[in-house]
């Protein structure tokens, strides 16, 4: 369970003047699937970056199962057990996909394991075990090797910053059956960010985002409509 | 061979005993042992130090191990060792240097390598370099490579060196016949106040002949590391050159490529790229819950693997 109180962030703009990203931000995090969305430029990507520590809050705490975690390193909320599949893959040079997923699982993955996880995922796995993560992998390809480092992973707390850009080739279907693995697996809590209706679909809860404020918060049956129709109804 | 020399050369030529097949043993500027083969003889110079190695036309799937190691403090050793590669050969060829300097003086190996790659052959050369010691004396190796390559043939080269030279000035110098082939890989970590040099030279004199030098570096502290690159495209040709250089700290890191098209079907291309490690690839790591510390090594180590 995750819980936001109070959160903001503000930065100053290129003009020296205090622009706010996120205000105000208040909330448990406890069911299986939560998607959150809004429009671009609503801050959603920078309250991902703020759970898993990228970004420090201006404002506001942050509890994961009632531990405060406010003031913990990115990396000691990766091993409380929170866990961040990028936007946008990062490649490195030189180090191949058995070994991110093998520092992604905290121990030596065998092949056939990480072969596991990359048919998870779509991937004929044999042909990327040994690959390099660089510039040679589609960004398809990257997406979904992020996602699989999620999958080995397998911690209480996921956060996927818009899984379904760049899958295009594969199928929500598949994605969506991932994301009832890892949650078959872990039993925690998987925090999405998407614009996808068919993502949106399967969410026990939906979050909308809009200005930085949370405006409208609930099951799919009562956000979804209101919000696809463009008359989201204020909360509060 | 004492403890120190059996250990250098297991740094250099992942020799742990004996190497297989023909090899030639070089320790403190004497021969420390030696075997031939029915293909590959190995003759001692006589008009200056080193040995000629004459592998016969095609001799297949053998190999040389050519090390040399160096424990004496203030010891400098040149020596040039000559490789005749018959035609139609495919061979392995390792070489390296391990300096342990324990002293205050300065320990020096000049290596003159030069290799005549018959018609069709293939050679796969590694040279590995590495030094180490608790003196103050300082460890110097300055390898010069000189690669005929008839037509046809293909010569890899792989060089290594990661740790512990104080100093090194690699030139290599090539040229390339009709269908011939020159691939390099170079992997190079500096630190303290090392200073490092590539300077690379080939001429592709042939139709069809191709070069490929790639460069993957790390310079951390105060050290100081310059590649250059000169490629003469004097046929229809193919030439690439890559630097990629990863700078932490107060390190600096010049490339320089030259590229010369002779004749207008040479197609030549340089890339380089320098810079420090990105910050989101840090942060990636982070988040798969290593520090910060081992997030840098991870991809120092990965980048130079």
């Amino acid at each position: 369970m995750l819980r936001l109180e109070h959160i903001g962030y503000a930065v100053p703009d290129e003009k020296g003047e205090v622009k706010t990203i996120l205000k105000d931000i208040t909330m448990t995090l406890d069911e299986r699937f939560i998607v959150i969305t809004g429009p671009n430029g609503s801050g959603k990507s920078t309250l991902a970056k703020i759970i898993a520590g990228i970004v420090k809050p201006t404002s506001g705490k942050i509890y994961l199962d009632d531990t405060d975690i406010t003031d913990y390193s990115i990396t000691d909320r990766a091993k409380a057990g929170i866990s961040f599949a990028f936007q946008q893959p990062v490649r490195f040079k030189g180090l191949t996909v058995m070994d991110l997923m093998s520092l992604a699982a905290g121990k030596k993955l065998s092949t056939g394991k990480v072969c596991d996880y990359l048919s998870e995922v779509g991937l004929c796995a044999r042909d990327y075990v040994n690959r390099e993560l660089n510039g040679s992998l589609s960004g398809g390809e990257l997406k979904r090797i992020e996602i699989a480092m999620t999958l080995a992973r397998g911690t209480k707390f996921s956060i996927m910053d818009e899984p379904e850009a760049g899958i295009d080739l594969w199928s929500f279907q598949s994605l969506i059956r991932v994301f009832e693995n890892l949650y078959r697996s872990t039993s925690g809590s998987i925090l999405i960010i998407s614009h996808q209706e068919r993502i949106l679909d399967i969410a026990d809860r939906v979050i909308v985002l809009e200005s930085g404020s949370v405006t409208a918060d609930g099951s799919k049956d009562k956000v979804l409509p209101a919000f696809l129709s463009g008359t989201c109804p204020k909360i509060g | 061979m004492d403890e120190i020399q059996k250990r250098l050369l297991l740094e250099i030529a992942d020799l742990h005993e004996i190497p297989e097949g023909a090899y030639n043993i070089r320790s403190n500027g004497e021969k420390a042992g030696r075997r031939t083969t029915e293909n590959i003889d190995i003759v001692t110079k006589t008009d200056k130090p080193g040995i000629d190695i004459i592998i016969k036309p095609g001799t297949k799937h053998e190999s040389v191990h050519i090390p040399v190691v160096l424990t004496k403090t203030g010891f400098e050793d040149t020596v040039y060792n000559d490789f005749y590669i018959g035609d139609d050969a495919d061979v392995l060829i390792v070489a390296g240097c391990g300096i342990h300097n324990c002293g205050n003086q300065k320990s020096e190996h000049d290596g003159i390598h030069t290799f005549y790659v018959g018609k069709n052959a293939r050679v796969r050369y590694v040279e590995k370099h590495y030094g180490e010691g608790e003196g103050t004396g300082e460890r110097i190796l300055n390898p010069t490579t000189i690669v005929h390559v008839d037509e046809g043939g293909y010569l890899e080269m792989e060089t290594v060196q990661i740790k512990g030279v104080s100093s090194t000035d690699r030139r290599t110098e090539g040229d390339v016949a009709k269908g011939g082939s020159i691939v390099v890989k170079e992997k190079i970590m500096t630190h303290g106040d090392q200073y490092a040099k590539t300077y690379f030279n080939v001429d592709l004199n042939g139709e069809g002949a191709s070069a490929s030098v790639v460069s993957r570096s790390v310079a951390r502290d105060r050290s100081v590391q310059e590649f250059v690159s000169v490629v003469n495209g004097n046929s229809a040709c193919t030439g690439h050159t890559e630097c990629d250089a990863i700078i932490m700290d107060e390190a600096r890191v010049t490339a320089k490529p030259e590229l010369t098209a002779n004749h207008v079907d040479a197609a030549l291309i340089h890339e380089a790229a320098i810079g420090k490690i990105a910050g989101e690839q840090l942060v990636k790591l982070m988040t798969l819950g290593l520090t910060e510390e081992e997030a840098e090594a991870q991809i120092v180590n990965g980048f130079l693997k």
